[in-house]
């Protein structure tokens, strides 16, 4: 590896490192009671939920820390932490 | 206008499950936009978001020193200008990074009017460090270097106000703003960057390792900070405040019992005369910027 003149990095190389692996409680999102309100979006600190082609909201699992900020504010109590299993 | 669904502090950052200042800086650039400079100072936020060779930004971002980050943002703010374009320049630092170290480079900055817009991601210690106390961290708080025993209940000093001193420098918009409120805080930092002249947000971020909690629980801590008056919400515009969120308030008890670093304010023997002196600031907090809400007696 041979080192750029002030540091430089790539802008969001940092996805190299698949943060996922650290969770041990997994976020499972209940598609019946989701409302689609979308504030387990905005307040997800790795960024990783976002919306499916179908419609559906989901967490990126490569990076979901399994923090369970979602599950804990989901107003409609739609998300549950399950332990992982490995 | 910005748009908003972009992620421009990316997935795969170092930082704890359940950081607080992970989700500020995220709201802080998505509000922010792709036309934006980002400045840090050293703090947590710099070595979990930039551990060489990665970096979680996808805006152009620079890192110097501990205390020089109002300096670095000052020449980059003077060069753009100079060549004509249109960035906005935002310097993130931590609450050690302003409060404490940075505070000569931050006074200077402000008093030449650089049209910057500094974020303050306020977690009340040096986090990174291993939780040692800054001029951020409350009254009775525990940390490594003001820990709680037979001796002493903690953190002797109350909480520095930043806010104010950096309204006395001039400064054209100054707020205070809040995790747990992400509209709000988003709102802020438009109107900060859309301000001409130096602008200053301080967010509240709860830290899950250095205060002692469970990191499901970030966005609730800071909401019971505002919810109990520890922590005021609000816009000062030249130097007056405008605007401040109302609450009806809840007993400051029920924000300590949430965290380990008050926990010896409860156990082994319950102190209620350093209850009661947390609650007084609180107090003072609601009459200062007139934050509760009168509910009608029936």
């Amino acid at each position: 590896m041979s080192l750029a003149v002030g540091c430089r990095a790539r802008p969001g190389k940092a996805r190299d490192n698949k943060t996922g692996s650290w969770r041990v409680f997994k976020p499972v999102f209940g598609k019946e009671k989701c409302t689609l309100c979308g504030l387990c979006m905005t307040l997800c600190p790795e960024g990783c939920v976002h919306e499916t082609e179908e419609g559906f909201i989901t967490p990126d699992y490569t990076y979901c820390k399994g923090c369970g900020i979602c599950a804990q504010e989901c107003p409609g109590e739609a998300i549950e932490m399950k332990q992982e299993e490995k | 206008m910005v748009d908003k669904t972009l992620e421009l502090f990316d997935c795969g950052h170092r930082a704890c499950g359940g950081c607080g200042a992970a989700l500020a800086a995220r709201l802080v650039t998505k509000a922010a936009g792709t036309n934006t400079i980002v400045v840090s100072a050293t703090g947590c936020m710099e070595v979990f978001s930039t551990p060489y060779p990665e970096t979680a930004w996808k805006v152009p971002w620079i890192h110097s020193l501990f205390e020089n980050a109002s300096a670095v943002a000052s020449g980059v703010e003077a060069s753009l200008k100079k060549q004509g374009r249109t960035e906005k320049v935002v310097i993130m630092a931590g609450d050690g990074a302003t409060f404490d170290i940075g505070m000569i480079c931050i006074s200077g900055a402000f008093e030449r009017g650089h049209d910057f817009t500094y974020i303050c991601y306020d977690n009340e210690a040096y986090m990174n460090t291993g939780i040692q106390r800054s001029g951020a961290t409350p009254y009775d708080a525990s940390t490594t270097t003001s820990p709680a025993g037979k001796c002493s209940f903690g953190n002797k000093r109350p909480k520095k106000d930043i806010p104010q001193i950096i309204a006395a420098h001039g400064a054209p918009y100054v707020a205070t703003a809040s995790i747990a409120y992400p509209a709000d805080l988003m709102q802020k930092v438009e109107k900060a960057i859309n301000t001409v002249g130096p602008c200053y947000i301080q967010v509240h971020a709860p830290c899950c390792t250095g205060w002692g909690f469970e990191g499901e629980q970030t966005i609730a801590v800071a909401k019971l900070a505002i919810e109990t008056g520890l922590w005021v919400n609000y816009e000062m515009v030249d130097g007056k405040v405008v605007k401040a969120k109302k609450v009806v308030r809840k007993p400051v008890e029920e924000y300590l019992k949430t965290q380990k670093r008050f926990r010896h304010l409860f156990k082994p023997t319950r102190q209620d005369a350093e209850i009661a002196t947390i609650q007084a600031i609180a107090d003072r907090n609601a009459e200062k910027y007139a934050i509760d809400i009168k509910l009608k007696k029936e």
